[in-house]
């Protein structure tokens, strides 16, 4: 008999499928209260999943169904994953809570109560992306990960949207159609499909020396599969069209959840299925190393030149992106710590950004153009400040969580002597690139014009749930800054159990 | 409805003389409607992507070559074809099958396999399924008023003769022996090869061939949208409901109240029937969805 | 090599298959070709599946002997689960796909992508 807490990933994630599943039947106000119930529901039940884990320092694995490991599936969450699922639910709640004006005015009427449901079953499968243990359940459920998002982002009337999706849809295929090849080799030579199984066997493999070619090949693929679904550099393209086009409460999960859900899963598999020894003796993390170098200048580069402000702060999300890889690519603990705050910190700051970029397309008639956005921030004072603190954040200054990530990615360079140099002028460069495009953006958006010689601080008719997201994303971003030690000792004991 | 759908895949031009989608034509067609078009014709324009084009589809062959090459190496090196001795024949296999009657009481050892050991996955599976239905319905539902619908069906009678009588008489034998069919294979589905997805499409193909027969009114009569939604969704909260008491029972060790029957029988093997029948009902559902909403643009 | 990528034909047949979806869906420009690539690519990985479930001479993994199978007398049923959930899975992929080509050919009346992604461009800048 497990204790109560332990059972709740597990609640979790069928409480997020059930809901999902029932708002096909309801109105959407009613599919929204239970859309967002659900969310609050899954942040008290992770929180406290999070404090017992925290409390016995070791990790739990939950049987799904009668039989032990290498015959059933099964869940297991220590540390890292309940806190990781904890800001998930967190961020998933502020971001839809701050987009809820624009999607009862971007999606059709009759189908509004979709989009709580594809959010809902989105929700449900990141969370089981997570806590699974088994490699054949993290494939469906990266496949319903692909359907839902590409689902939110072409819920929202026009065109444009279906050009998007479908550029999307076809990366995504793409990904996925190599990730199952690679779970079928790697099925082949080990036998197996749960990953502490799968472990044992490439070690033994390894060991002996056999199947040396198609294991690599196999992290290989995985690697690929999973960089095209997170976007990282040369497979890119199809980010700044989903994440700029879709309603900004889609944008945001998009851009702070999805991408991390296939990201979290890459380092699972790193760490869960081939052991971290073979990792570190294949060529792949220096791979991931310097594409993450690449994604970091490459992605702030376009952004310089993009004269769209949500397309801007997607390509932004390509060069943030990069970070974690770079992190992941440092090949160290505390990389691989600052990678997954880095993860934690990116997903609170993106939504914030997105939402009050919708924020402003509202004083501007929904033009998203630089052009028609200038001196938006002096119509809506508060959406403006919000947005110079997730700026700064995002460039790197210090008190905000973006500097506390650059920290800890600089720190633990400087334990790996090969790759001191490079990463530290990426940083460099990287921060002095974000600098380049965040602050032109924000000029533009504070600049006084004709029609805004006066000030005002909130509009009329205030958008009240936009405004207390912000408040809590703001506080977030500070708690990281201020407190990014805390969270870095408590990321690397999850690390602990988590191999 | 059929005549656009096969224009569109091959490009003939369509009875709507506006709509020929020819390349010269579509352009012509857009440029009424939208300035933008114009720029389409510029040259400069049009040969600096198609450059870019060439060194796109060159770099992309490259890629695919290099998969291909490597995936070939790769299957060189793997375990040889039909060998018993191969690593996939491990313990795993070995309990599914020795014990699969016995832990599960189903004689299928896959159904036994994918709706007891790994019924997560399975899960997820017809979550997919329903899932796709909705962006299909997304994608495809238009609410049609009651004059829309009655033009649309003056347009099709001038294609589709309604009430042919070959075909009503074939469809009236055919049908109830599909439907009695697909309910066997899924009622079977532990005992025998088969089970819910298979019986569910035809099932599916069934009801398909009803609709084509006798219309849409008289479809519409037993099978609505709204009918279509409590069905899929009351499958689907079955499935999550009695799957979350197992999977709690079993990771409590709790001894789990569903009785399991004597292996054989309709009647046993827990929970397998009727999550066999939940499967069945939703693939059955979301087969006749599509069809419908790719036809129609309805359920 | 050639030795291998002759004992396990099926799989050299799959994986040859695998490439060409895998090219069609990344290159050809027409959606509904794009779409028979997505088809090609899972189908091929289905062959490689099964291929990887099969033992010579043994049976499907459907019971015979009642309670008692023997382990000797039937193939592995762990491939076929595994291609029974790919194949819902490409289904529902399937039909999203082509609903989203009956959407875009009525916005914009091609099947051609690069022209689509081309007009929209066109679109955003006239913005």
């Amino acid at each position: 008999m497990l204790s109560l807490e332990q059972n709740f990933p597990f609640v979790c994630i069928i409480l997020s499928m059930a809901t999902g599943i029932l708002c096909a039947a309801l109105k959407p106000k009613k599919a929204m209260v239970v859309c967002i119930a659900n969310l609050v529901i899954n942040f008290i039940l992770s929180l406290l999943a999070l404090r017992y884990c925290i409390k016995v320092g070791d990790f739990t694995v939950y049987w799904m169904g009668h039989f032990p490991a290498p015959f059933g599936n099964e869940i297991r969450f220590g540390i890292l994953e309940t806190l990781l699922a904890t800001g998930f639910s967190l961020v998933m709640l502020l971001s839809i809570l701050g987009g809820l004006k624009h999607v009862f005015h971007d999606v059709d009427e009759s189908k509004q109560n979709y989009y709580f449901l594809m959010q809902n079953l989105l929700f449900a499968s990141i969370l089981a992306l997570i806590y699974t243990n088994d490699l054949f359940t993290a494939y469906v459920f990266v496949e319903i990960n692909t359907l839902t998002s590409c689902s939110i982002v072409m819920l929202k009337k026009g065109r444009e949207t279906l050009v998007a999706t479908t550029r999307y849809l076809i990366m995504s295929l793409l990904g996925s159609g190599l990730f199952l090849i690679g779970i079928s080799i790697l099925y082949d030579i080990t036998g197996h499909l749960l990953m502490p199984q799968i472990k044992e066997s490439v070690e033994a493999l390894a060991a002996t020396g056999a199947y040396k070619f198609p294991l690599e090949m196999i992290i290989c693929l995985f690697s690929i599969g999973m960089g095209v679904k997170s976007a990282l550099y040369p497979f890119h393209s199809w980010l700044p069209d989903a994440h700029g086009s879709a309603t900004s409460s889609a944008s945001a999960v998009l851009s702070g959840l999805v991408l991390k859900g296939y990201i979290i899963l890459l380092i699972k598999m790193f760490y869960r299925v081939f052991g971290l020894e073979i990792i570190y003796s294949s060529r792949v993390l220096d791979i991931l190393f310097v594409l993450g170098i690449l994604a970091m200048t490459i992605g702030s580069i376009k952004a310089i030149s993009e004269r769209d402000l949500k397309r801007m702060i997607a390509y932004s999300s390509v060069a943030q992106i990069g970070y974690i890889y770079l992190g992941i690519g440092i090949g160290n603990e505390l990389g691989m710590a600052a990678a997954l705050l880095q993860v934690l910190v990116h997903a609170f700051t993106k939504p914030m950004l997105f939402n009050t970029a919708g924020a402003f397309m509202d004083v501007a008639d929904g033009k998203k153009k630089f052009k028609y956005l200038a001196g938006a921030a002096r119509k809506n004072m508060f959406a403006g400040i919000v947005f110079a603190i997730g700026a700064l954040s995002m460039i790197g200054i210090p008190l905000f969580a973006g500097f506390s990530v650059k920290y800890y990615l600089g720190l633990s360079a400087l334990e790996n002597a090969p790759r001191v140099v490079l990463s530290i002028i990426a940083l460099i460069i990287s921060t002095v690139l974000n600098a380049i495009y965040y602050i032109p953006a924000l000029m533009v958006l504070f600049r006084k014009t004709e029609d805004t010689e006066k000030v005002v601080f909130i509009p009329k008719n205030p958008d009240i749930p936009y405004i207390i997201s912000s408040i809590v994303f703001v506080i977030a971003n500070f708690v990281f800054g201020k407190f990014a030690s805390y969270f870095i000792d408590l990321i690397i004991k999850g690390l602990g159990m988590f191999a | 409805m059929f005549e656009g759908l096969i224009n569109f895949v091959d490009g003939v031009s369509s009875a709507d003389n506006t709509h020929k989608p020819s390349k010269k034509k579509v352009k012509k067609y857009h440029h009424h409607e939208k300035t933008i078009t114009e720029r389409l014709e510029d040259d400069v324009l049009n040969q600096k992507s198609d450059s870019f084009d060439k060194f796109y589809s060159v770099v992309a062959i490259i890629m695919a070559i290099i998969i291909i090459g490597s995936l070939l190496f790769t299957v060189s090196f793997l375990p040889s074809f039909g060998d018993p001795t191969n690593p996939a024949n491990n313990i795993v296999s070995e309990k599914y099958i020795v014990e699969g009657v016995k832990d599960t009481h189903a004689i299928n050892l896959v159904a036994g396999m994918i709706l007891d050991y790994r019924a997560f996955d399975t899960l997820g599976e017809s979550t997919v399924l329903f899932i796709a239905a909705s962006a299909v319905i997304i994608l495809l539902f238009a609410n049609k008023t009651k004059k829309e619908h009655e033009a649309e069906e003056k347009e099709e009678q001038k294609y589709e003769n309604k009430n042919d009588p070959i075909l009503r008489h074939g469809a009236l034998l055919i049908v109830p022996a599909i439907l009695v069919y697909g309910i066997y294979v899924v009622l079977n589905g532990h005992i025998s090869p088969g089970g819910g997805f298979s019986g569910g499409a035809i099932m599916g193909a069934a009801i398909i061939l009803y609709n084509l027969a006798f219309g849409d009114k008289s479809t519409s009569e037993f099978f609505s949208f709204k009918i279509y939604k409590r069905i899929i969704i009351s499958a689907l909260m079955f499935y999550a409901i009695s799957k979350s008491y197992s999977f709690y029972t079993g990771a409590n060790q709790i001894h789990s109240i569903i009785p399991k029957g004597v292996p054989g029988n309709i009647l046993s093997s827990g929970l397998i029937l009727p999550l066999n029948i939940c499967v069945g009902i939703v693939v059955c559902c979301t087969m006749f969805g599509f069809y419908s909403l790719f036809d129609r643009e309805e359920i | 090599m050639v030795q291998g990528l002759f004992t396990n034909y099926y799989e050299t047949t799959a994986m040859i298959v695998f490439g060409i979806g895998f090219a069609t869906l990344l290159l050809n420009k027409n959606i509904i070709k794009k779409i028979i690539g997505f088809n090609f690519m899972d189908t091929a990985i289905y062959l490689f599946l099964a291929s990887k479930g099969y033992i010579t001479g043994r049976l499907a993994p459907i019971s015979f002997e009642g309670m008692n199978p023997t382990f000797e007398n039937y193939i592995n049923p762990i491939p076929a689960g595994l291609v029974l959930t790919g194949i819902v899975v490409s289904v529902s992929f399937s039909a999203f796909f082509l609903a989203l080509a009956i959407r875009l050919y009525k916005a914009y009346n091609t099947l051609d992508l690069n022209e689509i992604i081309r007009l929209k461009n066109m679109e955003a800048e006239e913005e």
